[in-house]
């Protein structure tokens, strides 16, 4: 294809944009729990259900991380969202069926979803 | 197409790939899909990072995690506990010492805090052979506003606002160089990209080159649309295989997205670039030299003026510039001229980027802004001396430039002070020299390489510089006279007034600055016929101590022309009639008991 115009390129950029959208830093970051005692309550699942959710809505530039056990095993899976500028909030025994409610609530709309808030820190 | 989470970026670069950074890179993929991650995690090879030291490097985003010497056995572990369970491998991070905690992430490094990344702005950030990846960082977009929005007055005007002076050596401002040739009237212009890096030790433009190298194609035809130039060639040394090679898939998708070839982005300018592959010669690198290269002559510089802006390659009006400078002219047209002038000082504006090497902790290649003094980029990039020995001097500007002392280490980084200096900018080699350098043996070295570099062609240069490489020899050897140093001191002078080009201009700037501040250990060699450093081997000789020697024999064993003699009994002595110097009895004794002196 030839780019003939600016919109042409700018097209390619928005894609090419999406491509690359995990190396840029200052956005929203979920942080799950993937520790063994995550792993072993499914924090897996909740992993794939988040990114099946942010491309189904198409959200690129929320950045998905890992980390490991943070000593609090019992309310494992445990998911982050910090969004730039707001204090990291933390979700605990959190299900596949409770990501795209945190999705759309807390990413989306920036309400928390307190039913599942265990924690707060800035 | 699937949201990948992660990126995992394995350097490609040349020092990365000979430390195995491919099969680093295979062995990802491999994991990946072993542990079914391979939907969810990204593999990209970048170029250079600039710490090919600890190479080879892999970063994984989102978290910026920097590892350090990943072998191919680490890569199970770096799947399996980062990837898989979040859990950053600690052994793989960098540790500044000892004494220090390891660095996570990549802002945190020392090495990258100070510096300001312009002309490398996409080097081990995105993939060199996906265009995309350089779209999706601004690219080709300054071309656009070129094409769409701007005169080549204009953009002209917006590169002499600048600041930008040439970074191939000679620090001519861009600008103005663009002007003149755009003045020059003809049915055919050419715009160069001199990627021949002569300088021993430099790889700057190498690692552009491979690290992005459509950011060099950018700027080539922002330029000859500014100049009226249809076509372009880059001049690379045939040693750079790699970035040829990513050179080539650069240019054959710009081409394909209508980005380089005929009737660019719809308009009616058009550019092509063609690569020509040198020799490796160094005075190839002198733009009237290399010119004559491309022809097809030998390649040997031709008098000027008429400069190339009238009268260069075939006889067209050209204009050639360095790697790095055509790196810097897509952020300047994106960001303007008066951005980039924000940046340095006086009259040295925007940043250099230079290779570290030597005694440095952390050797490798750091873009800082001008001003910054040498102190800051010896001892908080490069971490200071190995092993903390004492700084001695500092050599700038490779075979064209000199040596500076430590009475230097606070001079500012710009094109006067160190000219004033007695050294150059030049195209940013820096090599650090610690107290075990010898600075006769120093200037030895880079002129042994001018004089061999030497195309011949000018009396003055091909006689002169061999004379001044007699001389040094003598000295080094203990044969030198007090005349000696006068005479070297005079040839030094004529050799730099009288040469034809660059080449043999600047050749003598290592003897002269060596002279002028390391003279003491010239008149040592002569007078005392000692080397203070202990480098020169003619000078030096390795004693066995009776009373450490253990007499394991040891050395015997390892001297490659058995000149140690000794057994169970009696304590080895060295046949100093035979020996070579080559260091190894004092490397392998394990109780010290040899000394050089
Ligand atoms: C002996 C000699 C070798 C040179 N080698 C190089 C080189 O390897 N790369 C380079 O860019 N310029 C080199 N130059 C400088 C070029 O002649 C020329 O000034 C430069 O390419 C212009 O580009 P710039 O204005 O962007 O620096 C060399 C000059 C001399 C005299
Ligand atoms: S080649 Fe990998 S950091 Fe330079």
């Amino acid at each position: 294809m030839k780019i003939t115009s600016l919109e042409d390129l700018r097209k390619i950029k928005a894609s090419a944009t999406d491509q690359t959208s995990a190396r840029s830093e200052g956005k929203t970051r979920i942080i799950i729990g993937l520790g063994t005692c995550g792993i072993a309550a499914g924090a897996r699942a909740v992993m794939e259900a988040v990114l099946e959710e942010l491309s189904k809505r198409g959200l690129k530039d929320v950045s998905v991380e890992g980390t490991g056990c943070i000593g609090m095993c019992q309310q494992e899976p445990l998911l982050d969202v910090i969004r730039p500028g707001e204090p990291r909030i933390t979700y605990g025994l959190v299900t596949v069926q409770d990501v795209p409610r945190i999705v759309s609530e807390h990413l989306v709309n920036g309400r928390i979803v307190e039913d599942r808030l265990i924690g707060r820190a800035d | 197409m699937p949201t990948y989470r992660s990126h995992v970026l394995v350097c490609g670069g040349t020092g990365c790939v000979a430390g195995g950074s491919q099969i680093v890179q295979a062995r990802m993929k491999e994991e990946l899909v072993k542990k079914g991650l391979d939907k969810e995690v990204l593999v990209v090879q970048t170029g250079c990072h600039g710490m090919c030291e600890l190479g080879p490097i892999v970063v994984v985003y989102p978290e910026g995690t920097f590892y350090t010497r990943v072998q191919p056995d680490d890569v199970k572990l770096i799947v399996e506990e980062h990837l898989y369970k979040g859990r950053v491998v600690e052994k793989l991070l960098y540790k500044p010492s000892e004494k220090m905690e390891s660095v996570k992430h990549y802002n945190e490094l020392p090495f990258y805090a100070k510096q300001h990344r312009i002309a490398l702005r996409n080097c081990g950030y995105i993939n060199p052979d996906n265009i995309e990846e350089y779209i999706a960082r601004d690219g080709y977009q300054a071309l656009a506003k070129v094409l769409k929005e701007m005169t080549p007055d204009d953009v002209i005007n917006e590169m002499k606002t600048s600041g930008l002076r040439g970074r191939g050596g000679g620090g001519f401002p861009t600008g103005m160089k663009w002007e003149f040739c755009k003045k020059s009237v003809s049915d055919k212009k050419y715009t160069i990209c001199n990627a021949d890096e002569g300088d021993p030790g430099a790889f700057m433009d190498r690692s552009i080159l491979e690290g992005d190298p459509h950011s060099v194609l950018e700027g080539m035809a922002i330029g000859a649309f500014a100049m009226g130039a249809d076509e372009g060639y880059i001049y690379c040394r045939a040693e750079y295989p790699l970035a040829i090679k990513r050179l080539k898939t650069a240019i054959a998708q710009a081409e394909e997205y209508g980005l380089l070839g005929r009737n660019i982005m719809g308009t009616n300018f058009s550019f092509e670039i063609h690569i020509k592959e040198g020799a490796g010669a160094f005075v190839c690198g002198e733009e009237t030299a290399l010119m004559a290269s491309i022809e097809g002559e030998r390649g040997m510089p031709r008098p000027r003026p008429p400069f190339p802006a009238n009268k260069g390659l075939w006889a067209k009006p050209s204009n050639i510039n360095n790697v790095e400078t055509w790196a810097n002219v897509s952020p300047i047209i994106i960001n303007g001229g008066a951005w980039y002038a924000s940046m340095g000082t006086e009259k040295s504006k925007g940043t250099k980027v230079f290779a570290l090497t030597g005694k440095v902790k952390n050797t490798g290649l750091v873009e800082v802004p001008m001003g910054i003094t040498i102190r800051e980029i010896i001892f908080d990039l490069g971490g200071g001396i190995i092993n903390d020995k004492a700084f001695k001097a500092a050599q700038i500007g490779g075979p064209s430039g000199g040596c500076l002392t430590e009475a230097h280490l606070d001079t500012p980084v710009d094109y006067e002070s160190l000219t004033a200096a007695g050294a150059i900018m030049g195209s940013g080699g820096l090599v650090i020299m610690d107290e075990e350098t010898c600075m006769v043996d120093v200037a030895k070295f880079f002129l042994e390489f001018t004089q061999r570099e030497s195309c011949g062609k000018c009396v003055p240069c091909r006689e002169g510089t061999k004379q001044m490489l007699l001389t040094l020899e003598r000295i080094t050897r203990g044969e030198g006279t007090m005349e000696d140093l006068d005479k070297l001191e005079e040839l030094a002078v004529m050799v730099k007034e009288s040469s034809l080009c660059g080449l043999g201009q600047t050749a003598p700037n290592p003897v002269l600055t060596t002279l002028r501040y390391f003279r003491h250990e010239y008149e040592a060699h002569i007078r005392e016929k000692t080397c203070p450093a202990k480098a020169c081997a003619a000078l030096i000789q390795y004693i066995v101590n009776p009373d450490l020697c253990r007499k394991c024999g040891l050395c015997a064993k390892n001297c490659p022309v058995t000149c140690i003699s000794g057994d169970r009994q009696t304590p080895y002595v060295i046949d100093q009639s035979k020996c070579i110097k080559c260091g190894t009895c004092l490397e392998v004794c394990p109780f010290k008991a040899i000394r050089k002196e």
